[in-house]
């Protein structure tokens, strides 16, 4: 672990320099312990795949003491408290078809697979909740098997629907709103990403794990979905 | 108690010190672009200090006063008159049932503040009403949207009137040439020393591509020995250098994780100074540490405690 200064109320914790299973459980572990110890100086805590980006209030502690408290935080015993919801499983629901799947052809094509094999492939994987960003809920999964990897589109959708589930690379990901975007649609999602005006506001957090489950037409409808472009 | 909208020029948003405590969900700060501004006028007032305020930015917006009112403005002068007389800026006003308040054009800096003794009370979102349009979150209702001709600008029932300024020493100068201390840190060790002194002896511009989000810079281009990097939290005031080499300085309404490589980030208050320029102005860099920053911040903590001539 490195933890290092950014500006005069943030510093960034370093846990390795290879994304995988391994930093993303210590990212998770280290987050929860942050939550817990430090709820009193945290102003934003930023995890992602091997660093957490940490604001605090420097009305409260200056860069000294908040490195003593990150330190202390992180590196005290386990006590059972934080390690209840660290296997937390979402399953979501896709409608896998061309209908809603804007580039699944593309994807088939560039796998050299037909598309009931794109949709087992991509759906019977267990994916790590990395990271979060790029808009409010956007959860970047990894990592998809190397059979279904496909690069970013050469130019971005200036619109992509709300509940699109989309591959780049070896990565995969709903988008949570309707935004420009740049990956490859497969399917849609009757889920609800994000709903501010819930307590959970967000389904996902960095550190869960997240199954898809093809779904049909019928169920998507059924479970609230939206076949409209937007 | 309300302010009318009756021009919102083209820029002019709901603003309280920021949407703090979401940004692992993907949610962004918002917040005042220029935190030494949005700080006084509030403290000019006795408001809390992250009470809502307007940021107004280039000018031409006008408001009437359905009700009397004690208003603060801050930052930039943007020419603001009431009743078409001049008032200056960086002080508090009082306003009449009926008044006309009109923001013109920028003489000098780019974004004002107002305040209102008692602070707006638009919908809260997320803890706060700071409105990023993009994520559709903040603002009078609460989806982001900016100040529009006919909105509605509740407030308090308004105090009675106290005079409060801040004193002209104090003042900062939005014209005077930009020298920002850059704190190194992030991926600082991966520009070479050329790359650093490339970075710290060009007089760089402010292109036309500025926004909430981020300023784009234009002159010596600089790289990187890294192509990317693992995306990771990016902090207000961080200088990312995307593969063209010129750096974009990360400002309130940033996306909250990013993968370009960063030489290193300004402090709070002198991102807040570079929001006050525009296109066209020049900025300049020199090596510092987050020793100075932390200090200069604590110095104007402290300050605001004390407060100013007037203020209770």
């Amino acid at each position: 672990m490195r933890i290092e200064s950014v500006n005069e109320n943030t510093c960034m914790v370093y846990f390795g320099d290879q994304i995988g299973a391994e930093s993303a459980g210590l990212v998770k572990r280290a987050t929860d312990r942050l939550r817990r110890d430090m709820s009193d100086l945290i102003v934003d805590l930023v995890p992602s795949y091997t660093s957490i980006l940490v604001t605090w209030d420097l009305e409260q502690a200056d860069r000294f003491a908040i490195v003593r408290r990150v330190r202390a935080a992180i590196d005290s015993e386990d006590d059972g408290s934080t390690e209840g919801d660290s296997a937390r499983i979402v399953e979501l629901p896709v409608y896998y078809d061309r209908e809603v799947g804007l580039d699944l052809e593309d994807v088939c094509e560039h796998a050299g697979l037909s598309r009931d094999e794109v949709v087992r492939i991509h759906s019977e994987q267990l994916y790590q909740v990395y990271a979060i960003g790029f808009a409010p809920g956007f959860a970047y999964l990894g990592s998809t098997d190397e059979r279904i990897a496909i690069p970013r589109k050469s130019t971005p959708r200036l619109k992509v629907p709300t509940g699109s589930v989309g591959i780049a690379g070896t990565q995969t990901a709903i988008y949570p709103s309707c935004t420009p975007g740049g990956w490859q649609i497969i399917g849609r999602t009757p889920q609800k990403m994000v709903d501010w005006d819930s307590d959970s506001l967000a389904l996902v957090q960095v550190g869960d794990q997240v199954r898809f489950r093809a779904i049909s037409r019928d169920e998507f409808l059924e479970l609230g979905g939206n076949l409209d472009e937007l | 108690m309300s302010f009318e909208v009756l021009e919102p020029g083209m820029l002019a948003l709901v603003q309280d010190a920021g949407r703090h405590g979401y940004q692992h969900m993907g949610v962004t700060t918002g917040g005042p672009m220029d935190e030494f501004a949005f700080f006084w006028a509030n403290r000019l007032l006795g408001n809390d200090l992250d009470a809502p305020q307007i940021e107004i930015t280039f000018g031409r917006f006008s408001l009437k006063a359905n009700h009397e009112a004690c208003i603060a403005i801050t930052g930039g002068d943007l020419g603001a008159r009431i009743n078409d007389q001049a008032i200056a800026p960086w002080r508090t006003h009082h306003i009449n049932k009926g008044d006309r308040l009109d923001f013109t054009t920028p003489v000098s800096g780019l974004r004002a503040y107002l305040a209102v003794s008692g602070g707006f009370k638009p919908a809260m979102k997320l803890g706060s009403c700071a409105t990023v349009a993009r994520e559709g979150l903040g603002g009078l209702d609460g989806k982001g949207a900016k100040l529009a001709k006919g909105d509605t600008l509740e407030f308090e029932k308004n105090a009675s009137f106290v005079e409060a300024f801040l004193p002209e020493p104090e003042v900062p100068d939005y014209q005077q040439h930009l020298r920002l201390g850059v704190i190194p840190g992030y991926q600082y060790r991966s520009f070479s020393i050329v790359q650093r002194e490339k970075f710290f002896s060009c007089d760089y511009e402010i292109s036309q591509n500025i926004d909430r989000m981020g300023y784009r810079l234009k002159g010596d281009a600089i790289h990187s020995d890294l192509d990317g990097i693992i995306s990771e939290g990016i902090a207000y005031g961080a200088i990312q250098v995307p593969k063209d080499g010129q750096p974009i300085v990360l400002m309130k309404d940033r996306q909250t994780i990013g993968g370009y490589p960063k030489i290193g980030c300004l402090s709070a208050l002198d991102a807040g100074l570079l929001a006050q320029r525009g296109p066209g102005s020049s900025v300049s860099f020199f090596l510092s540490d987050v020793a100075e920053a932390e200090g200069r911040r604590m110095l104007f903590n402290q300050r605001l405690k004390t407060g100013a001539p007037g203020v209770r």
